[in-house]
Parts: structure tokens; C-alpha cells; sequence
């Protein structure tokens, strides 16, 4: 991206009479005094028995304050912690002036999936971290994230969502491989150029960890849904129960009119920590536990697929998927829902809200512990899991301090349930299927700064190119490929599309 | 949506139900599966891809009636639809002339074992069956095993067809007579059990096709895990088809069993019960 370009693209829209007009309107001394929004939450004690969301959504009242505390900077370096290159000030100052459904276009130039990502971003390391509230004034930045949100639910209860500006109809097929946020954020941006998309799935519903993963608590999928909707409507075309690899290869879909492709299959794939036990009955991947919940309606009477709900849960890990785990387990009915984490609590990769919320809603943390064993009874079901007592060492390679077992501390601790949720490595389908792709040592697929992959026509972004990360850091992925892919198939395969 | 074009009991609990799904039936291969879901609340559960017409774009499955699921599949008449039809998954069978090949099924394992023997035989390989059931009347697909055999031999429990007693005697018998260079042994978890130990005993190579509990059968849970030589593996990408020698069939056993008390209460409380006892 030329930043050059973009700059003065930001200083010109800035400097719009509306703008311009209501920057004057208040003094920023006085924005700089307003207090940043609290977001309303569900009491804990009666969210922890049921499924509903946590975070209930600022009022109309509330974001029209909080938009006011933005100082529609001259540098606006919010835009530079996102990863999908939102137009934030311009976006915040429709919120200021009260035109939200502007706000809403503002957002979906850039970003496919505002009220997913307005739930389930790290704001306060991406967006939010740059704003000029935190980098030069030491105090909470602008409440970027709740107000994305703010946007994108009030859009969708007006029952007028817009649909961003289209290009003509090109007649080029494209592929996309996985359904996921970086696989959605492809199909969009190429639907706008006027590509002809399909986007293939393997499982029965589209959305990817928006669905099978992420719980209702923090994403209801009728959310999703609706942003996948809007996708549809702007011609892209899904398939599901299409497993790229297996149901047709990528050279079978060549011979079918595709000439370029997007791999955003993900790091499906569960790690374990191959320690004893590890295989007895009740001892299963994140993964496993919130598919059944979210994607299969495990939990819910008259759907078939079968729960098994302990009362003594022990979720191993401590990244935003262990919170989902352990505090799903706790809305199902568990007495104990213990958090097992080698680390001590500020080492944990979680989000800090989710942290709280996890607390507040009477989650144990057993940190600085790692199981060593699972004991089973005479039906193989796991009865209790031998912990071992760690401490802290030197920082390792990441900056984090790497934990180092205390000998003879071993202590045995009763469960009848245990979550696995140390990570996920890339889901090796694909790979698989197509040996003439360039991996790299941690099984990741190889990309260029384009994100193509070695093989020319085949892009590649999020998961499978990063390994476990976030659904913002795909979509960000998501917009460079299908920037790459334009550029690819204007140059390379039509060179008159990009005349203009 | 998946239509389902043929409906036929092989039995009184096993049907066979043809399904139009063009994709899958022009990329199977011998080994290969599907996971299905049957409606909007149903489960997802994998079942074996029996044969394929890449013509008339159908595969065949083949149901046994054990629980929730099953049962409402062989409620479903021709022109029905199943809302979800996944695959082909798995890793196909490696197929090669190795010489002579011992094939045995026994139980609804026969469904997955057809479309081996049928491969393994077109290779040009000596293809002897070994085919079991608990009575003559659950026998399954013996006309189909027979066109691409040299050789049949069934066992019954009861001895109402073939000769009488378990899996291993016919095998054995075999065993005993001639060289064999590969056994294929797929059924019951204790039969692939007891059918590995001896081959082991003769030192004949053995695989198994593994029949664990599945969700998406695309590698992104873990629940079909088994231990194969001692290391983890899964079975809906690894698999389904192992070394028989190197799984740990004990633990499959009890993995096998995870939900057991679940699906029986369903299956005891569900509606479909009435609809059996009046067919």
C-alpha cells in the first residue's frame, strides 16, 4: 500500500466542510475531558447459566459521547494498528454527527465483518492502541471497538444495510478455499472488483471459527449470518460440504473455469500434549467440545449430536479459545471450571477482558501448573490429572519467561472432563492435496508479499499462513490477497482490467 | 440437499440407500467415506462409501440400524433428501498386486469391505473372503463379495449358513493352507482385535479400517483419535486405514464407548421406537 497516497487521501477527507465543521464545534480540551463509555454487561451470576451475550452494546446516548472524545487527529495513526485499514476518524465523526448508516459505509469499504470484528478484535492492541488517547496522552483511547459495533448492530436493526459499491461484472472465476474470516474478507473484496466468486466450505455451515468456535456468549452466529448474507447479496456464490482436496482438486477446478485461488482453510487442527492418559474418554480438544456446542447444538434438547458435561472441567491453556472452553463449560453446568495454565496470569494470551469476565463469572485459574498425566477409571473416563507446580525462568525467544517444572511438586487434582486447548497447527488438507506447494518447517504454507503462494494463481492468507492467530489478522490477510490477486490476474492472465 | 434415489433392505436392520451426490462419486476410492447429516438437528456421522456410478453421479451406502441416526435413515424412502453429504475423506486403500490378499468382514464391516476386495482384485491380486455374521439372514452383500472373489468362505455364530463359529476359524483355515501377503480385517473393534492377533501370529501384514466416533472428519477435532504404534493419530485424515498390528484396540474399545449411556437414552426416548415396532 502507497502510505503517501493514503495520507493525503486521509488529510483530504478530513478537510471536508462537515468535518471541519464539527471538529470546531467542540474544543478539544473539552473532548479530552469526557470519560471513555463502560461497556453494559450481563450480571455474571445469571450470564454464567445461560448463552446470552455478554456484552450488551452501547445506547445511541452513549456512542454519540464517546464518538465526541475522537480529536479527529491531523495523523490519524489508529488506522495504521488496523489490520483491515478501517477509515476510523471518518467513521467516528458519522457517529459524532448522529448519521450512523454513513458510519456503516465507511466501515464495509474496508471491512467485510464490522460486527464480528467490532465483538471479538484485541482492539486494545491494534486500533485502539494507536489512538492518540493512549500513545500521547498516557489515558483510554477512543472506544473504537465498541463503537464499530455500535455501528454495525444498529445498521442491521434498521433493516437497511447497505451494500458497497460494486465494479462491473469481469466474468473471472475465482475460488476461495474455507469460509472462515479470511476466506469471507477474499470473497468480498473480489465480489467489489467484479469477480465472479465461489467460496467452498468443507463443513455444513459457513463462517468457520465464527461458527463452530467462537460461542454465542461473545458471538451470536445470527451476527455472522447476517454479515455472510450481505456477502451473498453481493453475488458471491458458497458451496458447502465441499472439501477442496477431496471433493475436486484445485486442477479439477481449473478445467471448471477457476483461474485463481484463495486457501484460507486455517490451523484447524488440534494440538495435544502427548502425555499419558491423554486418549482416555472425557479428555478432548477445544476444538471437539465447541463444535459439538456451537456448530452442533450439543447442548440444546431434540439436536442428536451427544455432550458430555463434567463437573470437574480442567481447560488446558490459557488463549481466548481456553476461555471460550472453560466458560462454556461453566454455562453447561459444571461445579468446577478450572483454567490450567503454565504461566502465571499476566503471561496469558487471552484478552484481558475475556480474563475478567472468566473471573467474574467464578472460573478457577490454577496458573503456573502443567498436567503431566490423566488417570482413567476401569471405563477408561478420566478421573483426576496429575499437575505439576512450574516457575518462571528466563525469557524465552518470544519475550515471554519460559516456565520450568519444579521438581516433586506433583499434585493430583479430581476431573471427569478435560479441554485441551494448547493450540492449533494448519489444517493439512490442502497441503496434502497439493504437493507442489512450498511449506515452511512449522507446516504453514509459504507466501510473497502478495500472499501468493509458490504455486502462481494460488493465494493463500490467515491460518494456514500464520498458524493459530486472530480473525482480524485474516481478514487482514484476506484484503492484501485479494489486492494480490487482482493485481495477478490484471497483469498476468487479462492485462487490460487494470488499465484504469 | 442430497437425493436418495434407491432403497433396499439387506436385512431386517441393514439397508442400503443410493444417493445422488455427482461430485463424490467421480473422486472415491476404495477406503474412502462420508460424513452426513440428516436435518437441521441431526448429528454428523461417517459412513463408508460402498460403491459409486460416476455416471448417474450416485454413491451407495450401506446402514445398519444401532441408533438414533441410523434409524432414521432407513426411515427415509426413495426420493427423499439428506440435507448434508460430505467428502470423499479419508485416505483411499493402497491398492497393488501383492500376490494373495485374505479379505474379512464381519458384521456390517462387510460394507467397507467390498469396495477393497473389488479394487484389490481388479489389481490382479488372488482375492480370498472371509465373510461373518451373527445368522444367514444378516449376511451382507455375499452375492457382490462372490463376483470379485476367487474364493468365499462364510461363518455364522449360529451355523445357520456357512460353517459355524467366529471370524478367526475361517481365517485360520486359510491360514493354514496357503501363503497369504495381506489380510484385510474390518468389523466390530473386538473382531479387528482378535483377527489381528492372529495374523500376527502367523506374521501375515494386516490392515484394519477403523470405525471410531467422528464429528467433522476433516481433522479439526480429534475425536476419532486412536493410538497406532504408539502415537496418536487421526483416524478421519490419518486414516481410516492403519497397520491392524500397531493399534491400541483397547483403548478404541473404551473410546468407543464415550457416549454409550447418551445414545441409548435418546435412542430409548426418541419417537422412532414406535415407528419400528409397528413396521
Amino acid at each position: 500500500m502507497d502510505t503517501t497516497q493514503d495520507n493525503e487521501y486521509y488529510h483530504n477527507e478530513r478537510m471536508a466542510e462537515w468535518r471541519d465543521k464539527l471538529r470546531k464545534s467542540l474544543k478539544s480540551k473539552e473532548r479530552t475531558k469526557i470519560e471513555r463509555v463502560k461497556m453494559p454487561e450481563e450480571d455474571p451470576l445469571v450470564r454464567n447459566k445461560s448463552y446470552v451475550e455478554v456484552n450488551k452494546g452501547l445506547s445511541v446516548e452513549q456512542a454519540l459521547l464517546e464518538a465526541k472524545r475522537c480529536l479527529d487527529c491531523v495523523d490519524p495513526t489508529c488506522i495504521t494498528g488496523c489490520p483491515v485499514g478501517i477509515n476510523i476518524p471518518k467513521f467516528l465523526k458519522f457517529v459524532e454527527s448522529g448519521d450512523f448508516l454513513s458510519a456503516a459505509k465507511v466501515i464495509k469499504e474496508t471491512n467485510s465483518l464490522p460486527a464480528v470484528c467490532g465483538r471479538v478484535c484485541p482492539q486494545e492492541i491494534q486500533c485502539e492502541a494507536q489512538c492518540f488517547y493512549t500513545i500521547k496522552l498516557k489515558s483510554p483511547s477512543a472506544a473504537i471497538g465498541y463503537l464499530e459495533r455500535f455501528v454495525a448492530d444498529y445498521e442491521r436493526d434498521s433493516g437497511k444495510i447497505s451494500i458497497p459499491e460494486m465494479m462491473p461484472e469481469n466474468h473471472i472465476k475465482v475460488g476461495i478455499i474455507g469460509s472462515g474470516p479470511a476466506g469471507l474478507t477474499v470473497a468480498g473484496e473480489l465480489a467489489k472488483f467484479g469477480y465472479d466468486v465461489t467460496v467452498f466450505e468443507a463443513l455444513h455451515k459457513l463462517g468457520g471459527v465464527l461458527k463452530y468456535g467462537i460461542p454465542d456468549f461473545r458471538l451470536p452466529n445470527m451476527i455472522a449470518d447476517v454479515e455472510i448474507e450481505t456477502i451473498r447479496k453481493m453475488g458471491v456464490k458458497f458451496k458447502t460440504n465441499f472439501i477442496v482436496g477431496k471433493t475436486a482438486t484445485i486442477d479439477e477446478l481449473k478445467k471448471q473455469g477457476f483461474e485463481a485461488f484463495f486457501v484460507g482453510s486455517g490451523a484447524g487442527l488440534p494440538n495435544f500434549m502427548n502425555i499419558p492418559g491423554e486418549n482416555s474418554v472425557g479428555v478432548l480438544s477445544a476444538n471437539e467440545f465447541l463444535t459439538r456446542v456451537n456448530l452442533m447444538g450439543g447442548s440444546k434438547k431434540d439436536f442428536d449430536t451427544p455432550l458430555y458435561v463434567g463437573k470437574q472441567v480442567a481447560v488446558i491453556g490459557g488463549g481466548n479459545t481456553a476461555m471460550d472452553a472453560v466458560r462454556t463449560a461453566k454455562r453447561l453446568g459444571a461445579e468446577r471450571a478450572m483454567i490450567v495454565y503454565r504461566r502465571s496470569r499476566d503471561e496469558m494470551p487471552a484478552r484481558k477482558e475475556e480474563v475478567h469476565h472468566a473471573l467474574d463469572e467464578g472460573i478457577e485459574f490454577l496458573n503456573l501448573y502443567s498436567p503431566i498425566k490423566y488417570n482413567a477409571d476401569e471405563k477408561g473416563r478420566v478421573k483426576n490429572m496429575i499437575l505439576q507446580k512450574m516457575v518462571l525462568g528466563e525469557p524465552d525467544k518470544s519475550g515471554r519467561r519460559s516456565p520450568v517444572p519444579l521438581a516433586g511438586s506433583e499434585e493430583e487434582v479430581a476431573v471427569d472432563m478435560v479441554i485441551v486447548a494448547i493450540g492449533v497447527s494448519p489444517n493439512p488438507l490442502i497441503p496434502q492435496s497439493m504437493p507442489e506447494l512450498e511449506m515452511t518447517p512449522r507446516h504453514t504454507i509459504k507466501v510473497d508479499e502478495n500472499m501468493m503462494t509458490t504455486v502462481p494463481g494460488i493465494f493463500a492468507g490467515g491460518d494456514i499462513v500464520r498458524g493459530g492467530a486472530t480473525v482480524v489478522l485474516a481478514m487482514g490477510d484476506g484484503r492484501k490477497a485479494a489486492a494480490g490477486m487482482h493485481k495477478y490476474i490484471s497483469s498476468v492472465v487479462h492485462n487490460h482490467l487494470l488499465v484504469s | 440437499m442430497y437425493k436418495i434415489t434407491e432403497k433396499e433392505f439387506q436385512s431386517p436392520n441393514v439397508v442400503k440407500l443410493v444417493v445422488e451426490a455427482p461430485e463424490i462419486s467421480r473422486s472415491r476410492k476404495a477406503g474412502h467415506f462420508v460424513i452426513i447429516r440428516i436435518d437441521e438437528s441431526g448429528e454428523r456421522v461417517p459412513l463408508t462409501i460402498v460403491d459409486s456410478d460416476p455416471e448417474k453421479g450416485t454413491i451407495t451406502l450401506i446402514v445398519q440400524k444401532v441408533g438414533v441416526t441410523s434409524h432414521k435413515l432407513t426411515l427415509l424412502e426413495k426420493g427423499d433428501f439428506i440435507l448434508d453429504v460430505a467428502g470423499p475423506l479419508g485416505k483411499s486403500t493402497h491398492i497393488e498386486k501383492v500376490g494373495t490378499v485374505l479379505c474379512c468382514g464381519g458384521g456390517v464391516g462387510v460394507a467397507p469391505l467390498y469396495p477393497i476386495v473389488s479394487a484389490m482384485k481388479k489389481a490382479g491380486n488372488k482375492v480370498i473372503s472371509v465373510l461373518a455374521a451373527k445368522s444367514a439372514n444378516l449376511l451382507l452383500l455375499e452375492k457382490e463379495i462372490n463376483a470379485c472373489s476367487d474364493e468365499v468362505i462364510i461363518m455364522t455364530d449360529d451355523g445357520s449358513r456357512g460353517k459355524k463359529g467366529l471370524i478367526t476359524i475361517g481365517m485360520e483355515e486359510i491360514i493354514n493352507r496357503e501363503k497369504v501377503d495381506l489380510a484385510i480385517v474390518i468389523g466390530p473393534a473386538i473382531m479387528m482385535k482378535f483377527g489381528a492377533l492372529l495374523t500376527k501370529k502367523y506374521g501375515i501384514k494386516t490392515m484394519a479400517s477403523l470405525n471410531t466416533i467422528m464429528v467433522d472428519g476433516t481433522g479439526m477435532c480429534g475425536a476419532c483419535r486412536v493410538t497406532v504404534d504408539g502415537k496418536t493419530a487421526f483416524v478421519c485424515v490419518d486414516g481410516p486405514e492403519f497397520d491392524a498390528h500397531q493399534v491400541n484396540f483397547e483403548e478404541m474399545l473404551l473410546r468407543l464407548n464415550a457416549y454409550k449411556e447418551m445414545e441409548e437414552e435418546s435412542y430409548s426416548q426418541c419417537s422412532l421406537k414406535p415407528v419400528l415396532d409397528e413396521r
